[in-house]
């Protein structure tokens, strides 16, 4: 059984890309030897900054032949059939034989497919890959036509075994396969003969180059906390930056180089991001100030003077680098001290987008909304409004220009150097939050208000100008800001409306729309020609705009909307009153179609959630989690799970009855014409639940509402063993029907059980 | 391994003579204001077609944006590049590149040189590439690019092209801590000059004329004048009556575009250019260099059959 290795050397491979790299490197190829017949006992892949390896054992030598038998059309039939067949099987008209079919004579094709040596399957297979190879993004070079993330160089291709190594021929746009490959570019250059996969890890350690970029990862993480203990400090870990040097080197060397003392009173985090983006430095902390005082370099080099000159270069250009951040810091801190208002002015120039106006108009919206969802979350409005409006204000700062990841941390430094309050700074950071779902969520109300005000205008907004998210597209993050508004409102146990918040948040667009329209001259309530006038004068989406802008506008000034003489339909001031429902109806169930998806992942089944959704207050989302929880735990017990059975049977019962009858049967069951004790059980039973059920829902305390609807089950079940509904008397048969519709009324009152499925 | 270089300028020469070596054209630099080496028609035309080219050339640079009086150690609004164009790329660019390094007295035995991803593109000019920036001890020094796309044509044969930042690299190899104290000349002459003595003053009155004094209104002028005969050129009949010959003039067209360029910087250091704006003013400068690239590509230079 021989063993298979083949390395891709090009030049520089972008770190990102190399383990993804690797990856497909080793399905491609083994998935392709697999296709074609061969099998083997293992693979591994590998990458380093300049080649990605494969390493194949156990494959097997050759492929077995096949023996194919295909059925064609019949003799006789068109010959574009027959042509087509031939095609297809891949033979020749004279190979054909006929046989004797049921339905006559018909040809028949026999594939014979003659086993073929390793050697051949993999040069196919390999050039197929390295022409075909899934880069994120590749390029040409030279005057060739093959595709590469950077020009490719060589390809080593050998099978070895106890009796030797051969060369796997082949060759793809010039590059012939071979069995040598060279060291680290610089400390050992020269190319030299690989014999199998061991003799080739071995011989490029002993050319300075780590094969495996897990062992590169390690070896500098071990030497990099040896070297910040040996001073009492702690490297602050980094994973994906890690990773990414890793992938940056061949010959991982270490060195830890000093901050210069100027630059130590800039934020930790200014530190950390400035060293990490330009240098991908790693930062080293001083556990007793938490400072970050040192840096970790990792270079790709052993020089003659142990890295001295290298260390020096590297420290120099932080220092520039450095010298930049801290220019930006302090003029950053003089705005700030002086409240920052240039940067909320110049936000009026940043557009955020071309429909919903600059960042400054965003931010007007939002401060609004927070004023209103404040007392909701238990916020102080004014706090709320004011931490809205300088929360986006590090925007403008020339920090977060230069870190744009820094946003909303910069702003909380500025905000508590502007002597705001401690919650509103809080605010400036938090409210971005959460960006995912796993991402914390804030819990101070004023971050909370702000955050929830935030993500509620963008949804509102392109909703709005419908740029809703469509499969997989979300350009604008609505599905994860909907997911925010969610996590923030459940897991902090709020309860607000959303139905109302979205129509608060599109007033404020409207409104703003408004203003850009310049609409506030047309707003006179004896003007209905004005807004007439308006709509004639402009064309298509604008006339759109404009007319949910009237609208909005005339609502926040309250004017006309109560009086009776707009209430006539062809009011063109009464058509503007109502755009805001249809909107508010779709954007609600989005919420309910993202919070499906979030308590599907918290284990709770989507027909509860739709039962849920089926009743009044759906649009407060504490109070549908509230029920679908309940809702969910009683099912879960044997009663819940044979209530639903009785409440569908009389569900069905009544149902049927109901259309044949052409009537509701909705009220009047009476106890006196019970004849059955297990009808009269049923309407004690009905009785009592009632009286539990009727306060638990007004409490809102679903669980127990829902106990005492599944204590139902046993009277239910009696009732249908012991009880026929369809009586001959007329009367009993009515009265039974109105006593399962109480069963029906009662269960519905809690969640609409018809969506449960099973 | 040659001494270490003690000037500004002897690095130039130095790369002057490497590059000249290896086989290029050593060009001058190109008579417009440019915003970087790309521009000059050496590079951006030439990477174009199916005709061979190799050339290098230092080129002046003006970024308004980044002028700083004078003041950054190493941030000017006028500065040098040296520039190196191979078509078709050699296979081994990147060891040519590396034996330039040695000639400005970089030891690559001594030193961490790195080749860190990235992908270059220039809207202004509908190109892209893919490539490297090369890091010397953790600083920039080159980039690196594989010519993939120019003017919206795809590069066949493909074109290598180099960048230095030349004060930047200089910096380093002289080991001065500011531009400003950098010898321009070799230090022990009669007339020692730092590149402060000849560049000092002018950073000074270039910042605030690119900030504060620059007229708008004039410049707007300019940019739409400039995008007017820039097509007006390219609507010419390629048939000039008076020589009698096919003559594109993809040249003249591209200065057009060059100049459009710039206004359009002088126009963004003013701050007079919203986000939004700023996005159409690129694609009216893309449309441009896409205009001349198309002209040219129908020229002799650019691999039309004549």
């Amino acid at each position: 059984m021989p063993d298979l290795l083949i390395e891709l050397f090009s030049e520089e491979i972008p770190a990102r890309m190399q383990t993804r790299a690797a990856d497909d490197l080793r399905k491609l190829v083994t998935d392709g030897l697999v296709e074609a017949g061969l099998t083997y006992a293992g693979a591994a892949a590998f990458s380093t900054p300049r080649r990605l390896a494969l390493s194949v054992e156990g494959l097997t030598a050759e492929s077995k032949a096949v023996r194919e038998e295909r059925k064609g059309p019949k003799v006789g039939a068109p010959d574009k059939a027959i042509e087509g067949f031939l095609r297809g099987a891949g033979v020749a008209r004279e190979d054909l034989e006929v046989r004797d079919d049921k339905n006559g004579q018909v040809y028949f094709a026999v594939i014979e497919k003659p086993g073929r040596m390793a050697a051949d399957i993999i040069a196919e297979v390999l050039e197929k890959t390295v022409r075909n190879f899934p880069w994120p993004k590749s390029m040409r070079w030279g005057n060739g036509n093959l595709k590469w993330v950077r020009p490719l160089h060589a390809i080593l291709c050998i099978l070895s075994d106890e009796a030797g190594t051969e060369v796997v021929p082949l060759e793809v746009d010039g590059i012939k396969s071979g069995n040598t490959t060279q060291g680290h570019r610089f400390l050992a250059p020269d190319a030299f003969t690989v014999a199998n996969f061991d003799d080739y890890e071995a011989k490029l350690k002993r050319a300075n180059v780590v094969l495996r970029a897990d062992e590169r990862a390690e070896a500098i993480w071990a030497e990099a906390t040896t070297q910040a203990f040996a001073l009492g400090l702690d490297v602050v870990e980094d994973r994906g930056l890690l990773a990414e040097v890793a992938g940056l080197v061949e010959w991982p060397v270490v060195l830890l180089g000093q901050i210069d003392d100027a630059f130590l009173g800039l934020p930790p985090e200014v530190l950390q991001t400035s060293m990490k983006e330009h240098q991908k430095f790693f930062s080293v902390r001083n556990p007793k100030t938490e400072r970050i005082e040192r840096f970790v370099t990792v270079a790709n080099m052993e020089t003659a003077d142990n890295g001295t000159t290298i260390l020096a270069g590297n420290q120099k250009v932080l220092s520039a680098r450095l010298a930049d951040a801290k220019f930006f810091w302090e003029n950053d801190l003089r705005v700030a001290k002086a409240g920052m208002q240039p940067w909320l002015d110049s936000l009026a120039n940043v557009t955020f987008h071309n429909k919903l106006g600059s960042q400054k108009d965003r931010i007007e919206r939002i401060a609004a909304l927070a004023r209103e969802i404040a007392p909701s979350v238990g916020a102080d409005p004014d706090l709320a409004a004011q931490a809205a409006k300088v929360a986006k204000a590090d925007l403008s700062s020339e920090m977060v220009y230069e870190f744009p990841e820094l946003q909303g941390l910069m702003g909380r430094y500025y905000a508590a150097e502007a002597g705001l309050d401690a919650q509103v700074a809080a605010a400036c950071e938090e409210h971005y939050s959460p960006l995912g779902p796993s991402d914390d969520v804030p819990t101070a109300p004023v971050s909370v208000a702000v955050a929830l005000a935030d993500k509620i205008d963008t949804l509102t907004g392109f909703w709005a100008i419908d740029e809703k998210p469509t499969g997989s597209k979300d350009p604008f993050a609505l599905r994860r800001a909907a997911l925010g508004v969610i996590r923030l409102v459940l897991e902090n146990g709020h309860r607000c409306v959303i139905g109302d918040l979205v129509v608060t948040a599109y007033q404020e667009h409207a409104l703003a729309w408004a203003k850009q329209y310049r609409l506030r001259r047309y707003l006179d309530p004896q003007n209905e020609k004005g807004v007439t006038d308006f709509f004639e004068g402009v064309d298509g989406e604008d006339r759109f705009l404009g007319k949910d802008a009237v609208n909005a506008a005339l609502a926040h000034e309250k004017v006309l909307i109560t009086d009776p003489t707009t209430q006539h339909s062809s009011s063109p001031v009464y058509d503007l009153a109502h755009p805001t429902l249809n909107l508010s109806r779709d954007l609600l169930s989005f919420f309910h179609d993202r919070l499906k998806v979030f308590l599907k992942d918290k284990g709770i089944r989507h027909d509860i959630i739709d039962a849920c959704i089926a009743m009044p207050g759906n649009d407060d989302l504490t109070l549908l989690v509230k029920r679908a929880e309940a809702l969910a735990a009683t099912l879960a017990t044997d009663d819940g799970e044979n209530l639903i059975q009785g409440f569908k049977r009389a569900n069905n019962i009544l149902t049927q009855a109901e259309e044949k009858d052409g009537v509701e049967y909705s009220y009047g069951a009476d106890i006196k014409f019970a004849e059955d004790e297990a009808e009269k059980a049923l309407f004690a039973a009905l009785d009592a639940a009632d009286a539990k059920i009727a306060p638990a829902m007004k409490a809102e305390d679903f669980s127990t509402a829902m106990t005492a609807m599944a204590a139902l089950r046993a009277p239910i079940d009696a009732f249908f063993t012991d009880v026929q509904v369809n009586a001959e008397s007329e009367i009993l048969r009515r009265n039974r029907l109105n006593l399962l519709s109480r069963i029906r009324n009662i269960c519905l009152s809690v969640a609409d059980l018809t969506k449960i499925e099973g | 391994m040659a001494d270490k270089p003690r000037s500004f300028q002897d690095i130039i020469l130095r790369l002057q003579t490497y590059w000249a070596a290896k086989g290029c054209a050593i060009l001058q630099p190109y008579d417009m204001e440019v915003g970087a080496g790309t521009f000059h028609p050496a590079t951006t035309l030439r990477a174009l077609g199916s005709k061979p080219w190799a050339a290098a050339y230092v080129q002046p640079c003006r970024r308004p944006t980044d002028g700083r009086y004078g003041e950054n150690p190493n941030r000017l609004q006028h500065y040098y590049q040296y520039q190196v164009l191979m078509k078709p790329s050699p296979p081994d660019m990147q060891d040519l590149y590396l034996g330039s390094l040695e000639a400005i007295g970089v030891d690559a035995s001594a030193h961490d040189i790195r080749f860190v991803e990235d992908d270059w593109e220039s809207p202004t000019l509908g190109a892209w590439g893919l490539g490297w920036e090369v890091w010397c001890d953790g600083m920039e020094v080159s980039q690196f690019t594989y010519f993939q796309q120019v003017g919206g044509h795809d590069c066949k044969p493909v074109s290598g092209e180099l960048t230095y930042g030349l004060e930047r690299l200089a910096i380093y190899i002289l080991g001065v801590d500011h531009v400003m104290d950098m010898p321009f000349n070799d230090p022990q002459t009669p007339i020692p000059l730092t590149y402060g003595d000849i560049f000092k003053q002018t950073e000074q009155e270039y910042s605030r004329w690119n900030f504060d004094i620059a007229e708008t209104e004039v410049l707007l002028q300019h940019f739409v004048d400039a995008e007017a005969e820039c097509q007006r050129i390219l609507d010419a009949p390629a048939d000039d009556p008076k020589t009698g010959r096919k003559i594109i003039m993809a040249h003249p067209a591209y200065d057009q575009c060059i100049k459009a360029s710039h206004v359009f910087n002088l126009l963004d250091a003013r701050g007079v250019i919203s986000v939004t704006e700023r996005q159409a003013y690129i694609g009216r400068v893309r449309a441009l260099a896409k205009a001349c690239a198309d002209a040219f590509v129908q020229t002799k230079a650019g691999g039309a059959a004549a």
